[in-house]
């Protein structure tokens, strides 16, 4: 009798299979072929003595690095000054910082761009510079986000027993109010600084010609070049997987409570 | 007094995520070609975006994408969660792990993946929407599949043995039990989808045929055009969007708060 409800999965298991396990395997099989199908390393030992790539991946790390610093610069205090507002409770407040993740990021860049222009006189002045503010414009609800929910559950009579106990307003908070947003800083640096490694239109459309890892498969692709491509596909898969090993990986929480939120 | 500086620091955030578009919404309204010019009032540019087929084409094909996949994932991941939330731990946790995948995932290797297995292996033409709507349904169906779950866990597992017990065939307790009890995850999975998709650049722009547009690609590629009139009218698409969000943000606002009263 209980087969029915089983059943329903199902359709969903093979879908996953075909769609998701599969895509991944022709991934690997590409990386380590070359255009005739014969087995080969030279993707994988060309993509780490190519000092264009390396310089690539290099470039990557950077942006990547400084977008998630200045994310979390902005958003720790922003977050905190929420959720410790008296009108926090009504949730408003938190909306106005959330809202723009619903807006195409793409005409959101746009926007950006247009302002950049106008302050900057002309873009190419400052590439590296206007694709970190393109990254975090973009990013920067992601982060306050986790923040504000980790902030929002912690215990207040912690931060009062520490301070009856002696400690003044700055101990307090590197002692019990910071180890204890780790969780929310964790998932906002991983909401972060995997799109900022890959997402190439921030820089395309902010006219920043250098390439970072996503611009690499998108350049592979317009060449027709599955097997390089695949093999930057797969590097990138492996960084992910390292750095979702190292963060405990709970970004889904975080792109659900977005959508919770409406 | 020493709130100030705090209330400054706000101020400045709120600035910087909206400053630019609102500016480029009162920009939109002007026949101004670049920000900055002062220039008289004009409706030119909404006129363009309602009236020119290029872009009315490619906004409700975005729309009509985004409704189609989000309803799709949402039928197989509502699906996938009740089935996995059902079965024995090891059928359960190979859709869970399995799951996670996309959601872990970079779209642009999503997006690539996707491409080669059915378009360089498989041979589906792009031009069919086969490769652009899969895409779609596996970038949204695991957030679907995550909204849903915690939904199950929280149902009283009695209720349905009891619709059993009176009578109930399998099916309709599904249907009158359990699927009424896990509807809001259900509905905030299909919202989330409906978001994905409108957001996506990386897998569409992998999977779709040449002569269809999203909302997305078409805006990146305005930008590398030169044609002003098309890209003064992407500034009152920018204007429009915000406003329908706004609205939607208010209005779901407005009946959190009442329901929260009823409660209350």
């Amino acid at each position: 009798m209980r087969l029915s409800r089983k059943a329903l999965g199902i359709p969903y298991a093979i879908f996953l299979v075909l769609f998701v396990a599969a895509p991944l395997l022709v991934l690997v099989y590409f990386a380590f072929t070359n255009g005739k199908g014969q087995f080969t390393v030279a993707n994988f030992t060309g993509f780490f003595t190519d000092p264009n790539t390396l310089g690539t991946l290099f470039y990557s790390l950077c942006i990547a690095l400084v977008t998630t610093a200045v994310c979390l610069l902005i958003a720790y205090p922003t977050a905190y000054f929420l959720a410790k507002s008296r009108f926090h409770r009504n949730g408003v407040l938190i909306m106005i910082f959330v809202l723009p993740m619903w807006i195409n990021f793409t005409l959101r860049i746009t926007a950006l761009k247009e302002i950049l222009t106008l302050i900057e006189g002309n873009l190419a002045y400052f590439p590296f510079l206007n694709s970190v503010i393109g990254m975090v414009y973009d990013f920067l609800p992601f982060m306050i986000l986790p923040l504000y929910n980790t902030i929002l559950r912690l215990d207040d009579s912690l931060i009062e027993a520490a301070k009856d106990l002696g400690a003044n307003d700055r101990s307090a908070f590197f002692k019990i109010t910071l180890p204890l947003s780790m969780p929310g800083i964790i998932s906002g640096v991983a909401m972060v600084f995997l799109p900022s490694m890959t997402n190439y239109v921030v820089l395309d459309m902010l006219y920043n010609s250098t390439y970072i890892m996503g611009s690499l498969i998108g350049s592979y692709f317009s060449a027709y070049n599955w097997n390089g491509g695949s093999m930057i596909a797969l590097i990138l898969l492996a960084i992910i997987c390292i750095f979702t090993i190292l963060t405990g990986g709970d970004e889904e929480e975080n792109r659900r409570m977005g959508g919770s939120l409406l | 007094m020493k709130n100030i500086p705090k209330v400054v620091f706000i101020l400045l955030v709120v600035t910087f995520l909206y400053a630019p578009i609102l500016i480029l919404a009162v920009y939109s309204f002007t026949d101004a070609t670049t920000i900055g010019a002062i220039r008289g009032f004009s409706l030119h540019n909404y006129v363009t975006l309602f009236t020119t087929p290029e872009l009315r084409d490619m906004i409700i094909g975005t729309v009509v994408l985004a409704l189609g996949s989000a309803a799709i994932a949402t039928v197989l991941g509502t699906m996938g969660a009740i089935g996995a939330f059902y079965s024995k731990k090891g059928p359960s946790s190979f859709i869970s792990t399995l799951n996670q995948v996309p959601v872990i995932n970079a779209d642009v290797v999503t997006g690539f993946s996707i491409c080669i297995l059915l378009v360089v292996v498989l041979g589906i033409s792009k031009d069919t929407f086969i490769p652009l709507v899969i895409g779609h349904v596996t970038l949204s169906a695991p957030f679907v599949f995550l909204s849903v779950l915690p939904k199950l866990k929280q149902m009283d597992p009695s209720i349905y043995e009891a619709a059993l017990d009176l009578g109930a065939t399998p099916a309709r307790a599904l249907r009158t039990i359990v699927v009424p009890q896990i509807a809001s995850g259900i509905f905030s999975g299909f919202a989330l989808a409906i978001t994905l998709s409108l957001d996506d650049y990386f897998i569409a722009t992998y999977t779709k045929p040449a002569t269809f547009d999203t909302i997305s690609t078409y805006v990146v590629n305005a930008t590398k055009g030169s044609q002003t009139t098309i890209k003064t009218a992407l500034w009152a698409l920018s204007t429009v969007i915000f406003v329908i969000v706004v609205l939607i943000v208010l209005i779901g606002n407005a009946r959190g708060a009442k329901k929260e009263g009823a409660t209350a």
